[in-house]
């Protein structure tokens, strides 16, 4: 099978659906003419036109405004804003406008829309172009927040987030968007709240979110060799989340320990370990353990960065000192 | 004059509806039988009347926290208003919303918002989805003078000139952002002013003037459905009471509240009907009758409905 890059898959996912269905539309900063500060969306405006590929002031408010206003309109908006920290200024939109009208309006407006933005720390850009900030909108009732670890995930969920009817959230780390895997040529989709078991194992049950997948896999890898099974599950939407693949999984373990990239405090993996506290307490053969990263911004220097982030070595600290 | 003294007469009607309307809202509220914040538009109905009366049914109208008058003009049942103040199963939100969120899909009242200035790049949405697709439609979004100031005015009116959407901005400029004076908010005379920036048409017209408003926003609405993109047209007004039911206005000198109840919306368009023989002391009894009548068909009905079901509650969170 052929192979290409998350950056890649999200493009064929856009130029699919934009070709099947004229309702779907992107707009954002520098996303037309260039094609996207990542390159993400290259080729687009050549090939639907500037109607359908709209390059926008750095008006973030605009952007998801649009979004709103024309998803309730019945059109399929995916916006991109350029790095996840930029949802800081335009917050009300996610906030208070897309995740609200449906509910408020009892059901009278739907907004399928998607939001596009790049994420993820280890670029050296300091503390505004780094965090990961997916648990902010995972506590919003109304937004689904999508985090694809792989081009094949990346590519069914965002065909699957743009045909759906809710406001999105999809978040692409930017160390993964040259990362590459096989990829059907042939059309699929990839629902969401269906998790994904990237590696089978019987001792410990690592859950791991994004580029952290890829630690995490490596870490199990390490750890096979020290006598160690480890599965790896990647939930690949975080809102709504596969409960019952976690909770499957820790059953057989009884370990388990999570990791993320995102702050540890408030984070995805305090959210999952009271899940497994309130659902499978008396499964557990030793302390849930969260690998994330310390209660501080993130640095400029590369060796702060770096040390302050999970890597292969904490998540094999973490996993065995849970085995002895 | 735009308008004939028959289409007149129809929005002297509508304004006494919602005055009537707001009057009894504000009655219940003092009694406690509605929960929540309310904010009432009495001595603005010239404002909602005139600039909703400028727009086709398939228009969108989107606007703020203080919507009762825009909702009524737009053609939305009184009962189901009403129903949706007292929390009923039976409001146009099925008690989801309140009086800061109320929605007709079919009449194309789009939710209103609790957000101030957060309506204009939403508008932007909808309008840009009508051209994008060649419908013939328009966008018209109100708000007051204190979304001039916000972040969403100026990225919305700037994205909407940019791209030339079928928009209308109405800034509903009554002087007051709950305590605060416009002229301790913006540092420019009229909020029309800000179009000069978006190179966009900008007027301000005298908001007690139902006419003076609705030829305005019919001037607007008409470029915009031409292709020839948005305006701003502030409509100065001003409240009769307070910001909210509750709000004793300390801050407001005496002589303004004086003024606002001398240029009542509703009295200067009946001395005007009254003038031109259009309207008698009969017609205008008979309009006030009618206009009680239905209120308070609409608070029995309000009162009669069920509250929603607990499920409800959980409903419509995803679609
Ligand atoms: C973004 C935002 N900030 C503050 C508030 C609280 N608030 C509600 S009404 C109001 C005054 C709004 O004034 P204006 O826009 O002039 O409208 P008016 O109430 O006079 O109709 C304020 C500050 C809000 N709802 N939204």
């Amino acid at each position: 099978m052929r192979e290409i890059n998350i950056s890649e898959a999200i493009r064929e996912a856009l130029g699919e659906e934009m070709a099947r269905d004229e309702n779907v539309f992107v707009l954002g900063e520098d996303i037309g003419l260039i094609g996207g500060d990542f390159g993400v969306t290259r080729g687009l405006m050549a090939r639907f036109g500037a109607d359908r590929v709209r390059d926008t002031p750095i008006s973030e408010s605009a952007i998801l405004g649009t979004a709103v206003g024309s998803a309730a309109m019945g059109l399929r908006p995916v916006a991109e804003i350029m790095f996840s920290d930029f949802l800081g200024v335009c917050m009300d939109m996610l906030l208070n406008q897309a995740s609200k009208i449906r509910y408020m309006s009892a059901g009278q407006w739907t907004l399928p829309m998607v939001v596009r933005t790049a994420t993820g720390a280890g670029t050296r850009s300091s503390s505004q172009h780094t965090q990961s900030l997916e648990a902010i909108f995972m506590h919003i009732p109304g937004l689904q927040v999508v985090m694809p670890s792989t081009a094949y995930d990346a590519k069914g969920l965002l065909k699957t987030a743009i045909r759906g009817n809710n406001p999105v959230l999809y978040l692409e780390h930017k160390l993964l968007y040259f990362v590459k895997n096989q990829v059907p040529e042939e059309e699929y989709l990839i629902p969401f709240g269906k998790a994904d078991i990237k590696r089978s194992g019987d001792d410990v049950t690592l859950i791991a979110t994004s580029l952290m997948v890829h630690r995490a896999l490596a870490a199990a890898d390490k750890l096979k060799g020290q006598g160690i099974s480890v599965e790896v599950i990647d939930p690949r939407t975080i809102a709504p989340l596969d409960k019952d693949t976690i909770l499957e999984s820790v059953k057989k373990t009884g370990r388990v320990v999570i990791v993320h990239e995102a702050w540890k405090k408030g984070g995805f993996g305090s959210e999952v370990a009271a899940i497994l506290a309130e659902e499978a307490f008396d499964y557990l053969d030793a302390p849930i353990k969260r690998v994330a990263t310390p209660d501080t911004p993130i640095p400029f220097c590369p060796i702060l960065e770096d040390s302050l982030l999970p890597d292969e070595e904490k998540i094999v600290r973490a996993v065995k000192e849970i085995s002895s | 004059m735009v308008l004939s003294d028959t289409e007149l007469v129809e929005f002297y009607k509508t304004m006494i509806r919602i005055r009537l309307f707001e009057e009894k809202v504000q009655e219940l509220f003092r009694k406690g039988e509605l929960p929540g914040f309310l904010h009432l538009c009495m001595g603005q109905e010239a404002v909602a009347v005139g600039s909703t009366g400028a727009l086709l049914k398939d228009d969108m109208l989107l606007g703020g926290h203080r919507a009762h008058g825009h909702a009524i003009a737009k053609g939305i049942p009184m009962r189901k208003i009403m129903a949706e103040l007292f929390a009923k199963e039976s409001g146009c939100c099925k008690g989801k919303g309140g009086s800061m969120h109320l929605s007709d899909r079919d009449l194309c009242l789009f939710l209103t918002t609790g957000i101030v200035g957060s309506s204009i790049p939403i508008a932007d949405g909808i309008a840009f989805s009508f051209k994008l697709r060649g419908e013939n439609r328009v966008a018209v979004t109100v708000f007051g003078d204190g979304a001039n100031n916000t972040g969403a005015f100026h990225e919305g009116i700037n994205l909407a000139a940019l791209w030339k959407l079928p928009a209308v901005f109405v800034c509903d400029n009554n002087q007051y952002a709950i305590s605060t004076h416009v002229s301790r908010s913006t540092p420019i005379a009229n909020v029309s002013g800000r179009a000069k920036a978006y190179n966009i048409p900008g007027v301000t017209v005298d908001g007690q003037d139902v006419e003076a408003v609705y030829e305005a926003v019919k001037e607007a609405v008409d470029r915009a459905r031409d292709g020839n993109g948005p305006s701003l047209v502030e409509c100065k007004s001003a409240r009769l009471y307070g910001s909210y039911a509750a709000d004793s206005q300390s801050y407001r000198p005496k002589e303004d509240i004086e003024e606002a109840a001398r240029r009542d919306p509703i009295s200067l368009l009946k001395a005007r009907l009254m003038k031109s023989g259009a309207l008698k002391e009969g017609d205008d009894e008979m309009i006030r009758k009618d206009g009680v009548a239905e209120v308070e068909d609409a608070v029995r009905y309000a009162k009669e409905s069920p509250y929603p079901e607990p499920e409800e509650a959980l409903r419509d969170v995803y679609g």
